[in-house]
């Protein structure tokens, strides 16, 4: 039974920074994922990462710009670090070998994002968090001697001490199918986030929630789970993402009657303000009947605007994009577009270092709540997220681990629990009830419909409802493969547990939030109410087994709530 | 909507059974892709077949397969057009990977055979000395150029696709000498000769692609692998002078120094050209060495006495020559920066 010091579940860049932070520190460490670490979904990251790095720009303006487009839900405190930590960090990155592209003087260059006051967006082309995954796991390689990989793992369940203390994890190896018990001194979930618990969304396959509904099961509290980002530019056909970066590069937005509508809605930022802003104004446009495509549905992107050396140069992606699956050349005409599912601000809760109320149990990246997003998520702001959150828990977590005895191995009763689990997933058979795959879509599509860029109290109850019904589904849902060698398929019903989990926790935030902020908006309560919800919604599994909900204070250091305009 | 066969290759490890052949029938528009016509399948019909994937959309490299018999991933791959490629009255192709050992269905071992090349070219950065208090200042143009290779995604495309690697396994490949250009190319990094010279004598280096281009077309990225190991073979030879043990140098020299002579390639000169002519000491057991080839090829009419010594092909080597004069003319090499190579030749055809 591997033991290790520091355990981190999930390889994208929270997961690796936290690697290498606590291996820096002179921790064992353990990094566990079930995909190859750079299949991660911090690839799709493509625009950038903000930093105040020139002498012209502040922190204190890229922690202004956070906390208005947060809507003032994000705690300032945690908004504060990440704004003064990110040039370090930045060059940090520069130092071990990312390719920032540069400008004219051989400097780091930096490009236009949205809900910015200043252009403090660095970047790698259109693959930027392509490029970092890539670099952070270049070092990976190169400290595997601290650095044990467990590559294609699938974590079951968090481990408890009598106590509640988190001390590892049970996995299944994918390549075999043998579960194994982790112990850990301190245990970093740094899992990603839930988009599939949406249809469509710009997230991977892998993103179902994975961390989020461990950490809940295991009586983490979750919080902002309501904040859920609709991306302003995703391919209407699929829900692919183009870029923000294509707009921070001048390209625009126009409605069927040809009417670069973001006038109306932003008219100082236009394109560039901040994306809840930037969808909603889509969405009123589609609603009102002036969308393109076959159904109205969508909103026309003009990259053409952009020099056409410039977009091969630095939006290189989003070409094949286009190209690939909308069968459009962008540098000769417009693309068509809609708001869709990208981003959620929240999940577990935790302190500035990483720490969730349960002990030894750490959160980073977007399967974490700092919360430094609050209701909306500046965009270049979640590379950053990444980055910094993931180092100071991996930091955190290996001090933390030094001097303390390592945790006792869990009885063998709990992994043999756990495959008689995963044995009564692998009984059911067509007789049972539904496929799991049916339920997903279900899923998906509900919460596409109803917890999308406008809510209302009886469509977010109606969505519960279903939510509800097919979890009561997922008991009796059945899977066709039998085997352990790369048996996807169970691990896909152990996936939709977790997204359903996610998917109950996000519908009773919105409902319990009974305003306008951020992402949320209600169209039943269409203004921001300071007075009552400028305080965040916390869902935890209660006593009974039922989620519970709480509050927690919004934590204001120097920036008090104001009108939000762009 | 219109219907597609999928005709994929199974390979379950625990029945015990060969791999076999299995028909699944979907309906999807035609510009989905292969990938949705497998999940489809998968969702609908048998959960057990097995395929890394991801992000859909060709960012995250977990879906390479063989489609119709070529290397693609399967989520950039239009069904319609797959149809088109069919060998097989419209039924599409998948097979797992070449060059790598199948785990089960369309799920190879990558571990085994992409990242321990990886692995073998140093990959991670090497700067000199410590630090700068800020960023490290280099031209622009640099990025931009390890951006191609930066570009790639880890799919192994071009190492299922490569024909060198199938001969010999030792081989480094495309994918691992791209992520070594990476470094080479990249100002920061202070051990360029330690690298190139490494990748030069390295019998399975730099010097084993056969420049069949057969990873540029593989690669869903545009990362042109081939072209990677170009730029470290003019690192190391024009750059650093680099004369290897492999002989690749020579044999690079004598390969443009024959057609400049000879306007198009003289085959016959070429191998003796390689090891200083055909009196050189280490060109005759060379040349003994190649007997059996030329015999094989005179026999099977392949090559004709008259042909290999007289060289027939010649009379356009005037207007070679000219090319020759043109770039030599010229005060820095002609580096083309290829990840933006479309926009110049476009720009240029627009004059």
């Amino acid at each position: 039974m591997p033991s290790h010091d520091v355990l981190i579940i999930g390889a994208g860049l929270a997961g690796q920074r936290a690697a290498l932070a606590a291996a820096e520190a002179g921790a064992t460490v353990a990094i566990m994922s079930k995909v190859h670490p750079v299949r991660s979904h911090s690839n799709a990251a493509a625009g950038g990462i903000n930093a105040a790095l020139n002498p012209e720009d502040s922190w204190e303006s890229h922690a202004y710009d956070t906390v208005k487009g947060s809507d003032y839900l994000g705690d300032q405190d945690a908004i504060e670090i990440m704004c003064r930590e990110a040039p370090d960090e930045i060059l940090w990155l520069e130092h071990r070998g990312v390719t920032f592209h540069r400008n004219e003087t051989g400097h780091l260059g930096t490009r236009a994002f949205g809900g910015a006051s200043q252009a403090r967006t660095y970047y790698v082309a259109d693959i930027t968090g392509q490029a970092l995954l890539h670099v952070l796991y270049e070092q990976l390689m190169k400290h595997h001697a601290a650095i044990d990989r467990y590559e294609e793992w699938f974590v079951t369940s968090l481990l408890q001490d009598a106590g509640g203390h988190c001390v590892g994890a049970v996995a299944r190896n994918i390549r075999d199918g043998a579960m194994e018990t982790f112990t850990a001194k301190g245990t970093i979930l740094a899992s990603g986030g839930a988009g599939q618990a949406f249809k469509p969304t710009t997230n991977a396959l892998i993103c179902t929630g994975d961390g989020i509904a461990q950490a809940y099961r295991a009586g983490a509290p979750l919080m902002d789970m309501e904040m859920i980002q609709y991306h302003p530019t995703t391919l209407l056909e699929n829900g692919f993402l183009i870029t923000e970066g294509a707009r921070g590069e001048g390209a625009q937005l126009f409605n069927k009657d040809g009417e670069r509508f973001m006038e109306k809605y932003a008219p100082n930022k236009m394109e560039l303000a901040s994306r809840d802003v930037v969808s909603r104004a889509e969405q009123t446009e589609i609603d009102e009947g002036r969308g393109v495509g076959p159904d109205g549905q969508g909103i026309l992107l003009d990259v053409t605007l952009v020099p056409k050396k410039r977009i091969l140069e630095a939006l290189r992606e989003i070409v094949n994009i286009g190209r690939d699956f909308a069968g459009v050349d962008i540098t000769r005409e417009p693309i068509t577009i809609r708001p869709g599912q990208h981003y959620i601000m929240g999940g577990v809760k935790t302190d500035v270092e990483g720490r969730t109320p349960i002990p030894g149990l750490y959160a980073a990246g977007e399967v974490a709540c700092v919360s430094v997003h609050g209701g909306n998520r500046l965009g270049a702001n979640s590379l950053l997220d990444t980055l910094i959150f993931g180092r100071r828990a991996g930091a955190h977590a290996a001090a933390r681990a030094d001097g303390m005895p390592m945790p006792a191995e869990p009885p063998a009763s709990r992994v043999r629990d756990e495959e008689g689990w995963i044995a009564s997933l692998l009984q059911r058979g067509p007789g049972s009830g539904r496929r799991v795959s049916e339920i997903k879509d279900e899923l998906g599509e509900a919460m596409n419909r109803h917890c999308a860029v406008f809510r209302d109290e009886q469509g977010l109850s109606t969505c519960l409802d279903v939510v509800r019904r097919l979890q009561e589904e997922a008991r009796s849902a059945y899977v066709d493969d039998r085997g352990t060698i790369f048996n996807q398929d169970v691990l896909g019903a152990i996936e939709l547990g977790y997204m359903l989990d996610c998917a109950e926790a996000t519908l009773l935030s919105a409902l319990e939030r009974r305003e306008s902020r951020g992402a949320q908006f209600r169209t039943d309560y269409p203004e921001r109410n300071d007075d009552e919800w400028l305080r965040h919604i916390t869902v935890s599994l209660g006593a009974s087994g039922r989620p519970e909900l709480g509050y927690a204070p919004v934590t204001i250091t120097s920036w008090q709530p104001e009108e939000r305009k762009y | 909507m219109p219907s597609f066969t999928l005709k994929i290759r199974r390979y379950l490890p625990e029945s015990g059974d060969a791999p076999f052949w299995q028909e699944f029938d979907v309906d999807l528009e035609g510009h989905r892709s292969v990938l949705e016509g497998i999940l489809t399948a998968k969702a609908r019909e048998d959960g057990s077949i097995g395929i890394r994937c991801s992000c859909r959309a060709a960012i995250c490299g977990s879906c390479g397969v063989l489609i119709n018999g070529r290397t693609r991933l399967a989520c950039n791959t239009h069904l319609a057009e797959a149809v088109r490629e069919s060998p097989e009255d419209g039924k599409i192709i998948v097979e797992p990977m070449n060059n790598m050992p199948v785990l089960k269905d369309l799920i190879v071992d990558m571990d085994a055979v992409h990242w321990k090349k990886i692995q073998r070219v140093t990959p991670w950065l090497l700067p000199e000395g410590p630090p700068p208090e800020r960023e490290y200042v280099v031209p622009h143009e640099n990025m931009v150029d390890v951006t191609q290779s930066m570009a790639c995604i880890q799919c192994g495309a071009c190492v299922s696709a490569c024909l060198s690697m199938e001969v010999d396994p030792l081989f480094i490949g495309p994918a691992a000498l791209a992520k070594a250009y990476r470094f080479v190319g990249d100002p920061r990094d202070g051990a360029q000769y330690e690298r190139v010279k490494d990748l030069a004598e390295d019998p399975a280096g730099i010097y084993d692609c056969t420049h069949c281009f057969a990873c540029i077309d593989a690669c869903p990225k545009g990362v042109a692998p081939m072209s990677q190991i170009m730029r470290l073979r003019r690192v190391a030879s024009r750059d650093h002078d680099i004369e290897d043990r492999n002989n690749g140098y020579r044999h690079e020299h004598a390969f443009v120094e024959n057609i400049e002579r000879n306007g198009l390639l003289h085959e016959a000169d070429l191998l003796p050209d390689s090891y200083g002519g055909k009196l050189h000491p280490r060109a005759v057991p060379e040349l003994i060495d190649s007997l059996p080839v030329v015999a094989k090829g005179l026999a099977r009419r392949k090559i004709t006495p008259g042909k290999a010594l007289l060289h027939p092909h010649r009379r356009h080597y005037k207007d070679v020559r000219k090319l020759f004069k043109k770039v030599q003319a010229k005060d820095e090499p002609l580096e083309l920066n290829l990840y933006i190579v479309g926009y110049e030749e476009e720009e240029e055809a627009a004059r």
